[in-house]
């Protein structure tokens, strides 16, 4: 029997217990109106800390140099991301490949204080996705539409973001994405019972999720996004479009001047509603990322159709 | 809920104005945690939104990240000004906190100096160490004598001075403070339904408005 959304209790998740919601959920809600950078030393780190991110990202490669480089991309070396963690005291997130837990593990063992369990890196299991619950770290995962994000959800994921293509400096993919997301919980409002079950069967998740969703009309973690944003502009239309917070892989350590765009579009992230504060936060910022156009990458080559 | 608000506030012809600092962090938690008690909320983000406030908060998130924006957007000063006049009740959760002390360590980093007390950033510990904990209230805090709170990355208080009051524990370190009009949270009471931290400083915004409109804030 599935839940009328009129007793949904709002005030807890479905699949979290309590602690798991203040704690891991909580986290996460710290982030929000925040840049969340990519980083791959401790020099770059302390610049991203310097423009005003509120995490930073600790890889080896960021999504342009993996998607041009091609072979296997795997967890950061422990020690590289120890040495970031030594260098700012802003949050140190770092990625793990889809399914594999036991990456996930060796993050944890270090205290990174998220990890992305992300299709940037060469997926390590083509059926299921890392088992988030059994974790005390929080995991952000991205997906394509609503089904995708309340699977991660229900997987436990406490933090949300849509995948873009990352690597390209093309925000088309995200847009997409984040759009599917909204336009999918709206098309949830007024469903009766029956409906919302239907919806529940073909997300693959508990009718108790989408019911939450139905009558929350957002989703139950922290919505951000990820994947092609190279400018303040961009940044900002993200938010516009409903995500709470941005990350940027390549968009600033690709670009002509880190540190300037860096702090524009932490800035951008504030006045993201604004547009006379964008076009001074826009002026004076040197080339931004040259990038490829999402469209021109082969299927074979696409990241975001990575994840299941 | 909005209309309801000046029944029980003493009097009041109009709901409780409170301003939260939304540069970045958890500002629409806090909101949301206000309006429960009938509480109007604006968004302040540039000087112009501190005038006319009835209360001010200043939100978790990232302390860095806030005094940056503070400076580039020109807020540094006035919100010095506004904290140091003590003409409205302010309540500061965990960045926040950070962001009154009277000095930060882990690192050094500037801070308004209008709270009597050191604290050390993510002073228990890394994510991995975050959770719900029980903290003691003091006798006289008219606190419940125990209560839950959610400390996220959270400061440490390292010690006190003589003009800041500790109004509540954790295993003997002071999470709970106030000095004059500010009070302040290691923890994050609006990830909490009707938490006592913020029915606490509900009551002091509305003891702020019945007591007249001069209690307002101004700029300048």
């Amino acid at each position: 029997m599935t839940r009328s959304p009129s007793n949904v209790d709002l005030a807890s998740v479905p699949g979290f217990t309590p602690e798991e919601r203040l704690a891991k959920i909580g986290f996460c809600e710290q982030l929000k109106g925040g840049v969340i950078m990519d980083v791959v030393n401790a020099e770059q780190a302390r610049i991203a800390e310097e423009a005003g991110a509120v995490a930073v990202m600790a890889l080896e490669r960021v999504p342009a140099d993996i998607r041009r480089d091609g072979g296997v991309a795997r967890m950061s070396d422990p020690k590289m991301i120890e040495e970031i963690q030594a260098a700012v005291s802003i949050p140190v997130m770092a990625k793990v490949r889809i399914g594999h837990f036991v990456e996930a593990q060796i993050l944890e063992a270090i205290e990174v204080d998220c990890i992305d369990e992300s299709e940037v890196l060469t997926p390590a299991d083509e059926e299921f996705h890392v088992d988030k619950h059994r974790f005390r770290t929080p995991f952000v995962c991205g997906c394509r539409d609503l089904g995708e994000a309340l699977r991660r959800i229900h997987e436990g994921a406490a933090l949300i973001r849509t995948k873009g293509e990352a690597g390209t400096g093309d925000v088309v993919e995200a847009v997409r994405h984040m759009r599917a997301v909204m336009s999918g919980i709206r098309e949830l409002r007024g469903l009766d019972d029956k409906e919302l079950h239907k919806r529940a069967v073909a997300y693959r998740v508990p009718d108790e999720l989408v019911a939450w969703v139905a009558e929350a009309q957002r989703l139950p973690v922290p919505n951000f996004s990820a994947g092609g944003v190279a400018t303040p502009a961009d940044a900002a239309l993200m938010m516009q479009l409903g995500a709470e917070s941005v990350f940027v892989g390549s968009g600033i350590f690709k670009s002509g001047d880190p540190v300037q765009r860096g702090k524009a579009i932490v800035r951008a992230v504030t006045h993201y509603d604004d547009p006379k504060a964008l076009a001074e936060i826009s002026a004076g910022l040197g080339e931004p990322m040259v990038g490829i156009s999402a469209r021109s990458v082969p299927e074979g080559e696409r990241l975001a159709v990575r994840g299941w | 809920m909005v209309t309801l608000a000046h029944c029980d506030g003493g009097g009041s012809l109009r709901a409780p104005v409170v301003g939260v600092l939304a540069l970045q962090g958890d500002y629409a938690e806090h909101e949301v945690a206000l309006r429960r008690h009938g509480i109007v909320t604006r968004r302040v983000r540039s000087v112009a939104g501190l005038a006319g406030l009835d209360g001010l908060v200043l939100p978790g998130g990232e302390s860095t990240t806030m005094l940056r924006l503070l400076r580039v957007e020109g807020l540094e000063e006035p919100l010095g000004a506004l904290l140091q006049s003590g003409r409205i009740p302010v309540l500061a959760t965990c960045a926040g906190l950070i962001l009154c002390a009277r000095e930060v360590e882990q690192p050094a980093q500037r801070s308004y100096g209008v709270l009597d007390c050191r604290v050390a950033r993510n002073g228990y510990g890394r994510q991995l160490h975050s959770g719900t904990v029980p903290v003691a209230a003091e006798r006289d805090s008219e606190l419940p004598l125990q209560f839950d709170a959610v400390f996220i990355r959270a400061p440490r208080v390292l010690d006190v001075g003589p003009r800041c009051r500790v109004l509540a524990r954790r295993a003997g370190d002071p999470v709970l403070l106030e000095q004059g009009a500010i009070l302040a949270a290691c923890f994050h009471p609006e990830l909490q339904a009707h938490h006592p931290v913020t029915e606490r400083f509900v009551a002091r915004v509305r003891a702020g408005l019945a007591s007249g409109t001069a209690a307002r804030s101004a700029v300048g």
